[in-house]
């Protein structure tokens, strides 16, 4: 048990913090901490005041690249370092706040990239990844639609193949992350509706200047836009897009799922050190209330669930780096940040009394006004709670599973189109399809 | 960094496992429940002989010197198997006190004996209702002898020792100070403790012999500092306890039909479990992080051991006390298991004080540390 650095760890922390030192844009520093303080997602573009944020990232994502620092745990021959999942940790303590100006690129590193590297062809290695690394193309995924998310084997979007091989997509995607912005996205879609839900589903790389589609964004509860519905009007799809066997898109999506709630799992911060500045500030009872001992009571808890849940993330990254399957602790990961996110914003709400209402002036307190008004996404992004609990009870603690009247019925059969029949949690992928 | 016991270590915990597997099953903890023993000395004994209980005691005096990784590796076992002994009393406080604290004739003297089992040490700083107050206290010392009376002490009864903090006539500051208990000037009475398998006793000392522990006047910084090292250990065995229970909890809802599906498909219960699994995995996290504070001697300890603290006791008592309700009406007989972790969890949340107390020193220390989950 070491939780200081090797000899050699400390000697990649000091060359990243050596070239992070010459490198880093530090005049974008202060906006990304105000945008952090509002935004606690790990995929989103920040919004920086009077600077074009895209190309911010994509400069950052360049200079890391040139550098061999944008996926340092990627190999080398895909545009990484190679370097151990432990140093990709120290590159992230260290690369700090800038690491917000990668954000945007992290659905195609963190998932389509895996994805691609698990399951797709030697060409398709060569094509997307490098360019994906260097934040020239950017990604989203295209899994949700308007029938389903949790169910996301239900899905309704076709891909037909045609005389000549190729296929040919219609139907709709939705709240999808970023769509606007894309140049690629991962995308599943059925090919055959006269099997059971998971054997008709294949994967696909669809290029977004593809003709016939369309992105229209989606105004979200908190003003702001950062999903969209996405339509396919016989889009044309060449069969080298395709990853994986056909009809073996659910074991592909898997690998997906599995690396998106990874991904998420790793908030970049809980609020809670935010929340012990502001209760040294406001007041209950005529004292600062952090001396109030209902106040410590539940700042302690979460607290405790901060560290817990820092610390059982690098006890998974242990597990990682000793070639041991991903633990369970990464699982809990998502399910416990996002639920920690949303009771402290409201708790943080309540100490200000009638002024949490009022959108302040001061950035400090309109912070956790922004937090408590994105934060009933993040539960439900990247597969709600709910599915968080049932893939945690059923894989990892081996709870037997609801009963699921749909599995084995083939598609076409279940009356999907008309009405959506109740149909089990899927988007964790308990069946294994 | 290695977020991970090593090999050997891992080891070390396996064959800890086993034999209290095979040496204290459930059945010889409620044992001692029902014949009304406040613990197991056999027990204690045969695993003084494994060399578990001098685990973190230098081979100088008597120890196996494998230090507090090991120690915490074996704390864990010893609260899965809900094991009647002092390792709290004895080992993560008193030995913790005598190694940090005692002069070299203190340790020479006590310590082989402590790590061999046949002296057993409790330190008694709780003077009745309330939480620790462990920089103040009633019990007065003039002239080498205490007055004043400690409850509830943790193996009180059983103890050959204890080390007691008492201020003199015109002291602010309370010194340490070991008591024979068997000596002249001390009486005990044994109270019925919430888990019997853990005995609590009333000490009186009425000019009771005293010998210093450590410098005058540093009782409170030295409790202190020892309270947060017992903490951590003590996060193992709740952690420990608590994973055991949800294991019961576990396997009885993928059995039990209701409704014509098992209980464990209900999401109500499923759900409910895995709330329970989320909070030891959390707790199991802030311990390990504990351990590489305590052996390290970090500058984090105050604050790794205060969340470690209050995860695990929260995780113990959330889950012996769902274990029972999934159980449903037979998680409350007497003859289900359930009730021996429900006891034990309870017990151990406030041996060492309760939550307020350490829900307290948690945020005093996270105030002055923000890297808490902050990014960069
Ligand atoms: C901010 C944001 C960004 C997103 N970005 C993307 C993206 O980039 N790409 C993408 O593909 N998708 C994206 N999503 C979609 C997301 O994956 C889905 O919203 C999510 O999986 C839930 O699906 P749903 O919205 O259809 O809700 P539903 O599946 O209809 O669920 C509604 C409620 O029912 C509950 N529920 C459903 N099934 C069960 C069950 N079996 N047991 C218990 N409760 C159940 C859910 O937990 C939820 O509370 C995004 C969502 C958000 C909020």
């Amino acid at each position: 048990m070491d939780f200081g650095d090797s000899p050699e760890e400390a000697a990649f922390r000091a060359e990243a913090r050596a070239w992070l030192a010459e490198n880093r844009p530090m005049e974008l520093e202060a906006g990304l901490r105000r945008f952090a303080a509002r935004d606690r997602s790990n995929v989103h573009l920040p919004e920086l005041d009077g600077v074009d944020a895209l190309q911010a990232s994509k400069d950052w994502q360049r200079r890391k690249y040139d550098a061999g620092w944008a996926c340092v745990a990627w190999p080398r021959e895909h545009g990484g370092r190679g370097a151990s999942q432990i140093e990709r940790v120290i590159w992230e303590q260290e690369e700090g706040i800038y690491a917000r100006l990668s954000h945007v690129f992290f659905t195609g590193i963190g998932m389509a990239g895996s994805t691609i590297m698990a399951h797709g062809t030697d060409a398709q290695k060569a094509a997307y990844l490098h360019p994906m690394a260097s934040g020239e193309h950017l990604w989203c995924q295209m899994f949700s639609e308007p029938s389903g998310g949790s169910d996301v084997a239900g899905l309704l979007t076709r891909a037909e193949r045609q005389a000549d091989g190729d296929w040919r997509l219609n139907g709709s995607k939705i709240w999808t992350t970023h769509a606007q912005i894309a140049d690629y996205g991962l995308l599943i879609a059925r090919t055959d509706p006269s099997v059971p839900k998971h054997k008709g589903l294949t994967m696909f790389i669809l290029d977004m200047k593809s003709p016939g589609i369309t992105v229209q964004p989606i105004l979200q509860m908190s003003g702001r836009s950062t999903f969209n519905q996405v339509h396919f009007d016989d889009v044309p799809l060449p069969d080298s897009a395709r990853i994986g066997p056909e009809s073996q898109g659910w074991r592909v999506a898997l690998t997906t799922l599995m690396n998106e709630r990874l991904l998420l799992g790793s908030t970049p911060s809980t609020g809670v050190p935010e929340l012990i500045d502001l209760c040294t500030r406001v007041s209950v009872g005529g004292r600062p209330a952090i001396e109030d001992s209902g106040v410590r009571a539940s700042i302690a808890r979460w607290v405790a669930q901060s560290t817990g849940l820092k610390y059982a993330m690098m006890r998974s990254i242990s597990d990682l780096s000793n070639g041991r399957p991903i633990g369970p602790e990464y699982s809990v990961g998502k399910l416990v940040a996002n639920e920690l996110i949303q009771q402290v914003a409201q708790f943080a709400f309540d100490l200000q009394g009638p002024a949490g209402a009022m959108v302040e002036e001061s950035e400090e307190l309109s912070q956790f006004m922004a937090v408590l008004l994105d934060s009933p996404s993040l539960r439900v992004g990247g597969g709600a709670s709910e599915i968080q609990r049932n893939i945690i009870g059923e894989q990892v603690l081996g709870l037997p599973q609801e009963p699921r009247p749909d599995k084995d019925t083939p598609f076409n059969e279940t009356g999907a189109r008309q009405s959506r029949q109740s149909a089990g949690p899927d988007r964790g992928g308990n069946d294994g399809g | 960094m290695i977020f991970e016991f090593s090999e050997s270590q891992l080891q070390l915990k396996d064959a800890a496992r086993k034999a209290l597997d095979r040496e204290c099953p459930i059945s010889r903890v409620r044992a001692v429940l029902e014949d009304g023993r406040p613990f197991d000395r056999e027990l204690w004994q045969f695993l003084a002989g494994m060399g578990f209980v001098g685990a973190a005691i230098p081979e100088a005096h008597g120890g196996a010197g494998a230090g507090h990784l090991d120690l915490c590796a074996i704390a864990g076992e010893l609260g899965r198997a809900l094991a009647p002994v002092p390792a709290l009393s004895s080992v993560y406080l008193a030995a913790e006190l005598l190694m940090q604290a005692g002069s070299e004739d203190q340790k020479a003297r006590l310590l082989p004996r402590i790590a061999d089992g046949s002296l057993l040490v409790c330190v008694a700083f709780s003077e009745g209702v309330g939480q620790p107050d462990l920089h103040h206290c009633r019990t007065t010392q003039a002239a080498g002898r205490l007055s004043g009376e400690k409850f509830p002490v943790l193996d009180g009864g059983i103890a050959d020792m204890a080390i007691v903090p008492a201020a003199g006539p015109d002291e602010d500051m309370p010194s340490l100070f070991i008591v024979d208990l068997q000596g002249e000037g001390v009486s005990r009475e044994a109270l019925t403790s919430i888990d019997p398998t853990r005995g609590l006793a009333r000490l009186s000392f009425d000019g009771a012999p005293a010998e210093p522990l450590g410098v005058k006047g540093e009782a409170g910084r030295l409790l202190d500092r020892a309270f947060d090292r017992a903490a951590i250990l003590l996060a193992f065995e709740q952690v420990g306890g608590a994973e055991r229970a949800l294991e019961m909890a576990t396997d009885y809802a993928g059995q039990r039909v209701a409704f014509g599906r098992p209980i464990g498909s209900f999401q109500a219960i499923k759900h409910k479990l895995v709330d329970l699994f989320v909070d030891v995995t959390l707790a199991r996290s802030n311990a390990y992080f504990g351990a590489w504070a305590l052996s390290n001697d970090a500058a984090e300890l105050g604050l790794a051991a205060s969340a470690a603290r209050v995860s695990a006791s929260e995780a113990f008592i959330h889950c012996a006390t769902e274990n029972i309700h999934v159980h449903g009406a037979m998680g409350f007989t007497w003859d289900m298991d359930c009730h021996l972790f429900y006891r034990r969890a309870h017990l151990l949340s406030v041996a060492l004080g309760g939550q307020a107390m350490w829900q307290d020193r948690l945020v005093a220390r996270a105030a002055d540390d923000r890297q808490i989950a902050g990014e960069g």
